[in-house]
């Protein structure tokens, strides 16, 4: 604490807020063991300390936020005192607030635990607290009289505690600390019904699919702290682990350029698996079997991300390592364009609704990698922040259907159609959402996709601008798709008032939930209109529901302006917060004062914006910093918004909105028959229709090739091995001792030795089968047989060597 | 060697306490069964308040230093001597013997195993107990053998009389096994002993003692080093147990009762690693060196080997058992980098693998005693009816696959990074192919811990186990046993369970403790 107030005097204060801002995580963590030891006790089974610890994360988040606000501004307007400002410099250098006490200490390495505040950790913070908030409260309808309604908020409170500590995570072990936390939540929370073993297969699926990417994490790791140790302990003060510290020796110049590629390639395998990018991307559809708001809080807007706020955090690891600043293809955008790709054709054959809203976020996640990996980290950070939004609002939407408008299915064939006129509220959020999501001015997915591809195209990468587009048609496409399935045309099966019958339940795997919100119902009987399906049909969901429903469609609607490129610099107030700044910067190392804390006081000389407007490339990661100088991100250049541009992906969007919309009347509803059976009549239309069923094979060959030659034929190869080869030599030498022993003890022993124990003549005989040598009395003759061979060996050592 | 003698009896006792209560017991008639078992705890407990004071006493700020150090002569006539004391690498072995010792007894108060008998049993662990502790105390290296074989015994016939079917098979291969590798050990102690004298200075009383050797052990020449080193390589190996010398595991723990198992897992074990940092590298730096990257080779193919023992087991307790395979070879590849980053993991390793193999050990044992049955094809649904047995037993598969903010990821995930930069001389590239094979070496423990898991404790109930189905060719009503975590089960387990969070939460607590020894132990690499 004591740096902590020495660096206020000294800097300016911080606020209170940004400086205790790792109080953030804990409140949940706390949250999260008190409902595990006391929730049941509790009037609400203790979510109420779940939702109560979100808010109090979410109030402490946003002051956090807007004092970071103000530092900016301050910053900006000279305000600050000890910003010396260079001659023709655009905006000053802001530093993270980071403050990091001693966790462990080994070998002479010191490992800290603290935070790393600036504008990409608090965008995260805001967002995370509050989507966490609001499908807490949406749980509490949505699950209520679930058998473990008290676990369920006990895991959706520690993963938000997780994703917080990781998200303002200072260095990588606090990092995978949070990642992993996330992934055992994961785990919890998607196997929550696991008396189906189709739910804890799904939850084994993704805990071990991400722990397979989670290799290259532990690797990257490694490499980067052993490589960067000695440059961040001399310059900057701090541990290899140190995200500052890693970032400013990745732009430092003297980084090895192998290790910077080989570590970069090592973490992106972990990103690809936990934002299920391809080809990783199968366990995140199957994730879907978790309850809803487990799906939109994990599975789409938060948790999901981290692999690419991974990226985004560490940028100038990726971007020096993979070179990310030259327009050749590199891994990052390559996998980030494929994902796009193959997961919205997916999207088109599914028919359970969540699954479409699974591969869209796969989808999406790809427009973020992509754009990270074509240097455009602003638009893709703020796609993060835009499609938390909708994401979490269509998962919702999905769920309120559900749960209100078709009986607890999710199959959008069998139990939906027409549910607009009896569910409004959801409707129009879900089309509210879905529009941002398809990307139509001026909602918010326009503002952060439009952003990507323009920016992807801007940097050179032209090939991965033209997948971007052809993602946008496709999500459009296969949104309205879904939209018309579940709201528009026929009402079928349980949206149109059909009683289940029992046969119906086996048909589609997501009808665990069918079983448990049935059961859950019948419990707290007396709750709204639940029990009499069959008589009322579908209806609009209950308040908890579609407040927050409402809540983040309006946010749909207007996150986007927060970076309004088209209107002018004055409303990039996303880029003007959220963006690193590119300068070369002074920094000033500070030893512990108080025991065991570091505080690295940042302080700008120089500082020179990178080339804009296609201007000559120059700053951080192409000049390298000056003796005494650092960097901690490199100068990416931005496009400029073009309407002419904008224009073109507004005209495919609306292509994509359109044809679909009309091939969905003509399919579903009129059942024109130039269409409807196609794909089997078409050779190519079915191989590729069969081709997506199957999802291009890839879980085929991960669970029936892969898993199964690994946890039968070679495991069972080398358990063989291990019984037969290794233990037989144990047993043969055994074997061989004792008749040794016993021939010794024979021939030896009782003629040549006189005198013998004539007793001890049977044991030496030897009975049983050559696997089994019995009887325990024999142990003292090995063991004397070993002693004076080791006596024997002993002494032909000491002669041998003397 | 700087050495600190202040209250020099504390270890003896700390040792040796636990023989009284044997003695008592000799007295008390066998039928007496609740006398045994109060005066076995008692005296157990006794000890435990003597490693707990001896924690107190312990000087943190020199845990370097060898503390309570006493050195009486023994056995004059081969000039070993009673050397004993305790630094930061001993000091949590020691004190974890002493609790795990308790917490078994305790354990054991309502599940003495068939044919029962609790006198011989208990008796049989409190010279257990001795012989672990005099293990991690001895700085005598006749003193640490005698220690180490001490320790056989008694396992030997808690196996053998106390386990299970093929308990006669699985106690002998137990024994002979061991009793093979010790052989060879002390062929290399007394080998090393003569070699030494050869080689000391004026002045310099040639000995046993371990600080002493490991001063001028660096004096021998290289090929010396390397044969010696061999001998304790194999002695230590079969111990711990590395690869290949790991097939009497897999039986000892199947066939052996819980409390056997667990000791076995918590502490035996740890007998061989312990030996390998306390003994063979400090004194054969130039040996081990030389065998580093064999070790480290064998090390990661026991990882990646252990694995694929678990995943082809249908028996629950033979997977954890393999398992334990895979973790030492944690342990032991954090040892060959022979840097402090790696002897720190690996310390905090074994103690992190006691703790949660050896809680994963009584969840079988407890299995076991309500099922009947271990295979897991046969179990299912245990979260459904014993929900807390369930959640425990969770919670111990993601502690033992190395979740982070768990006791068991700050012994792999250490181990994996120090085996990106081993120690100089070591070649780099080879370790960094380990460090992937290990990292690999993750994601197979997190599949056959979570396939175990999955398979035991999600899912309905089986119809043989759930009440009113299933009576047809059951014996006896298996379900009527069918009770969750019992008193004596939460007593004997929480201090685990609540260990294992500690730790993970903060490691500092055990990585303090070592670091300053580690860092003794390694000097002659630069360390």
């Amino acid at each position: 604490m004591l740096a902590a107030e020495a660096s206020q005097a000294m800097s300016h204060s911080a606020g209170w807020f940004l400086e205790h801002a790792w109080v953030i995580p804990i409140i949940p963590a706390v949250a999260f063991a008190l409902i595990i030891f006391f929730g049941k006790r509790l009037p609400m089974k203790g979510s109420e300390l779940g939702v109560a610890s979100m808010v109090a994360s979410l109030v402490l988040a946003v002051g956090a936020a807007w004092q970071w606000i103000q530092k900016i501004n301050d910053a900006s307007e000279g305000g600050v005192s000890y910003l010396t400002r260079a001659a023709g410099e655009k905006t000053p250098f802001v530093g993270p607030i980071v403050r990091e006490w001693t966790w462990w200490q080994s070998g002479g390495f010191e490992f800290g635990i603290g935070q790393h505040i600036d504008g990409l950790a608090l965008t995260l913070l805001v967002v995370v607290a509050f989507i966490s908030t609001l499908v807490q409260i949406y749980s509490l309808e949505y699950l209520k009289g679930d058998r473990r309604y008290t676990h369920f908020f006990a895991a959706l409170t520690l993963f938000s505690a997780g994703m917080l500590s990781m998200v303002l995570a200072p260095n990588m072990v606090q990092l995978i600390l949070g990642w992993e936390i996330m992934g055992l939540c994961s785990f919890m929370l998607i196997g929550h019904w696991w008396e189906d073993q189709a739910n804890a297969r799904a939850a084994l699926k993704a805990f071990f699919t991400v722990r397979v990417g989670d290799m290259g994490l532990l690797i990257g790791t490694g490499a980067l702290f052993f490589a960067a140790n000695n440059w961040t302990q001399a310059n900057l003060g701090v541990s290899g682990f140190n995200i500052s510290g890693l970032s400013a020796w990745a732009m430092s110049g003297e980084a090895s350029k192998s290790v910077l590629t080989w570590a970069a390639v090592a973490l992106f395998i972990a990103c690809i698996g936990k934002s299920g990018q391809f080809p990783l991307h199968t366990w995140l559809p199957d994730a879907m079997a978790g309850p809803t708001p487990v799906s939109s809080l994990l599975h789409s807007s938060t948790m999901v991300v981290a692999g690419v706020f991974l990226v985004a955090r560490l940028y100038p690891v990726f971007w020096e390592g993979l070179q990310i600043g030259d327009t050749g293809i590199n891994f990052i955008v390559l996998i980030g364009g494929v994902t796009i790709v193959i997961a919205a054709l997916l999207a088109f054959v599914q028919s359970d609704i969540k699954k479409v809203l699974a591969y869209s976020t796969v989808s999406q996640l790809g427009y973020m990698m992509m754009g990270l990996g074509a240097g455009a980290w602003l638009p893709a950070v703020f796609h993060i922040f835009t499609h938390a939004f909708f994401k979490a609002c269509l998962f919702l939407a999905a769920g309120s259907v559900s749960h209100s408008g078709s009986h607890h299915s999710f199959d959008m064939k069998k139990d939906m159609g027409g549910l607009a006129k009896k569910m409004p509220i959801t409707a129009t959020t879900w089309i509210i959402s879905t529009l941002a999501l398809a990307g139509v001015f001026p909602l918010a997915g326009f503002f952060s996709k439009d952003e990507i591809i323009d920016n992807v195209g801007h940097n050179g990468y032209q090939a991965f601008m033209i997948v971007g587009l052809s993602g946008a048609f496709l999500t459009a496409a296969y949104m309205t798709r879904a939209t018309y399935l579940t709201f528009f045309g026929e009402a079928r099966g349980a949206a149109a008032g059909e009683h289940h019958d029992e046969g119906h339940a086996t048909d589609h795997g997501h009808d665990a939930h069918d079983d448990h919100g049935h059961d859950a119902h019948a419990a707290h009987g007396a709750h709204d209109s639940h029990d009499d399906h069959g008589a009322h049909g579908p209806h609009e969901s209950p308040k908890l529901i579609t407040i927050p429903l409402v809540i983040l469609a309006f946010l749909a609607l207007t996150a986007g302006f927060s970076n309004a490129v088209p209107f002018g610099a004055s409303w990039e107030r996303f880029k003007k917060y959220v963006e690193p700044s590119p300068a070369f910067v002074m920094p000033e190392p500070v030893k512990a004062s108080g025991p065991g804390e570091a505080i690295v006081v940042l302080d700008s000389t120089r500082a020179s914006e990178g080339g804009e407007e296609g201007g000559a490339k120059s700053g951080c990661s192409y000049q390298a910093p000056a003796e005494g100088e650092v960097c901690y991100f490199p100068a990416v250049s931005h496009a400029k918004f073009k309407w002419s541009k904008a224009a073109l992906s507004l005209l495919i969007v609306a292509v994509g909105l359109v044809s679909s919309w009309m091939f969905c009347v003509q399919y579903y509803t009129r059942r024109n028959r130039r269409l409807v059976g196609l794909t089997e009549r078409n050779v190519i239309l079915r191989g590729g229709y069969t081709f997506l069923a199957n999802k291009y094979y890839l879980d085929a060959l991960y669970e029936k090739v892969i898993v199964r030659a690994v946890a039968y034929p070679i495991a069972r190869a080398a358990y063989w091995f291990n019984q037969n080869v290794l233990d037989g030599i144990v047993n043969g030498a055994g074997k061989i001792s004792r008749r040794t022993a016993g021939w010794v003890y024979r021939n030896i022993d009782q003629h040549v030795v006189d005198g013998a124990v004539n007793g001890s003549g049977a044991a030496a005989r030897g009975t049983g089968g050559a696997l089994r040598p019995v009887q325990s009395g024999k142990v003292n003759q090995y063991g004397a047989l070993l002693f004076a061979a080791a006596a024997i060996g002993a002494l032909v050592l000491v002669i041998v060597n003397t | 060697m700087e050495v600190l003698r202040d209250q020099n009896w504390l270890l003896t006792v700390g040792t040796f306490l636990p023989l009284v209560g044997v003695v008592v017991m000799l007295f008390i008639p066998k039928s007496d069964e609740q006398s045994h078992k109060s005066v076995a705890l008692i005296t157990a407990l006794a000890t435990l308040a003597i490693g707990i004071y001896t924690l107190t006493q312990f000087d943190f700020d020199q845990a370097d230093k060898l503390q309570f150090f006493a050195d009486a002569e023994w056995i004059k006539v081969i000039s070993s001597n009673y050397t004993i004391g305790l630094d930061g690498m001993s000091l949590p072995l020691y004190i974890l013997s002493m609790i795990v010792t308790v917490l078994v007894m305790i354990y054991s108060w309502d599940h003495i195993p068939s044919p029962g008998n609790p006198k011989a049993f208990l008796s049989l662990m409190l010279i257990l107990q001795t012989g672990m502790a005099g293990t991690f105390i001895a700085q005598d290296l006749i003193l640490f053998f005698v220690f180490f074989e001490v320790v056989l015994l008694p396992m030997y016939f808690m196996i053998g009389v106390w386990g299970g079917e093929q308990r006669q098979y699985a106690s002998l291969k137990f024994f002979l096994y061991t009793m093979f590798g010790s052989a060879l050990m002390l062929v290399a102690f007394i080998a090393l002993f003569f070699k030494v004298r050869g080689a000391l200075p004026e002045g310099v009383e040639p000995s046993f003692s371990i600080p002493m050797l490991a001063e001028y052990g660096g004096l021998l020449g290289r090929s010396a080093q390397i044969w010696i080193f061999a001998g304790m390589f194999v002695g230590f190996a079969v111990k711990v147990p590395m690869f290949p010398f790991h097939t009497w595991l897999p039986d000892a723990h199947t066939q052996a009762p819980t409390q056997g198992s667990v000791i076995l897992a918590a502490i035996l074990l740890k007998l061989g690693t312990y030996g390998f940092v306390r003994i063979a590298i400090p004194i054969l730096p130039e040996g081990a060196r030389e065998w580093a990257p064999w070790i480290g080779l064998l090390s990661v193919i026991g990882i990646i080997y252990g694995a694929f023992g678990c995943l082809a087991q249908n028996d629950m307790k033979r997977l954890i058992a393999f398992s334990s395979v895979a973790h030492m070879g944690f342990v032991m590849l954090g040892i060959s980098t022979l840097t402090p980053m790696g002897f720190n993991a690996a310390l905090f390793g074994m103690v992190a693998h006691g703790l949660i193999t050896g809680m994963l050990f009584f969840i079988a044992g407890s299995v076991k005693e309500r099922y009947h049955t271990l295979e897991i094809a046969r179990l299912g649904g245990m979260l459904k009816q014993l929900p807390k047995l369930g959640w425990i037993l969770g919670f111990c598969a993601m502690a033992s696959l190395g979740l982070p903010g768990l006791a068991g990821f700050w012994g792999e995930f250490p181990a994996i990074l120090a085996a990106y930069s081993p120690a100089p001389g070591l070649s780099e590239e080879v370790f960094r192919v380990f460090m992937v094979i290990a990292a690999l070496g993750t994601v197979f423990a997190a599949a056959y811990l979570l396939w175990l898991f999955q398979r035991t404790a999600f899912g309905e109930p089986k119809p043989e186990f759930s009440g009113g189905h299933g009576h047809d060719g059951h014996g006896h009503d298996g379900h009527d046993d069918l009770h969750d975590v019992n008193t004596y089960e939460w007593i004997a387990w929480t201090p685990f369970l609540i260990a294992i969070v500690v730790f993970g939460v903060y490691p500092q607590l055990m990585f303090k403790i070592f670091d300053p020894a580690v860092s003794v132990a390694l000097k002659a690499f630069g360390g």
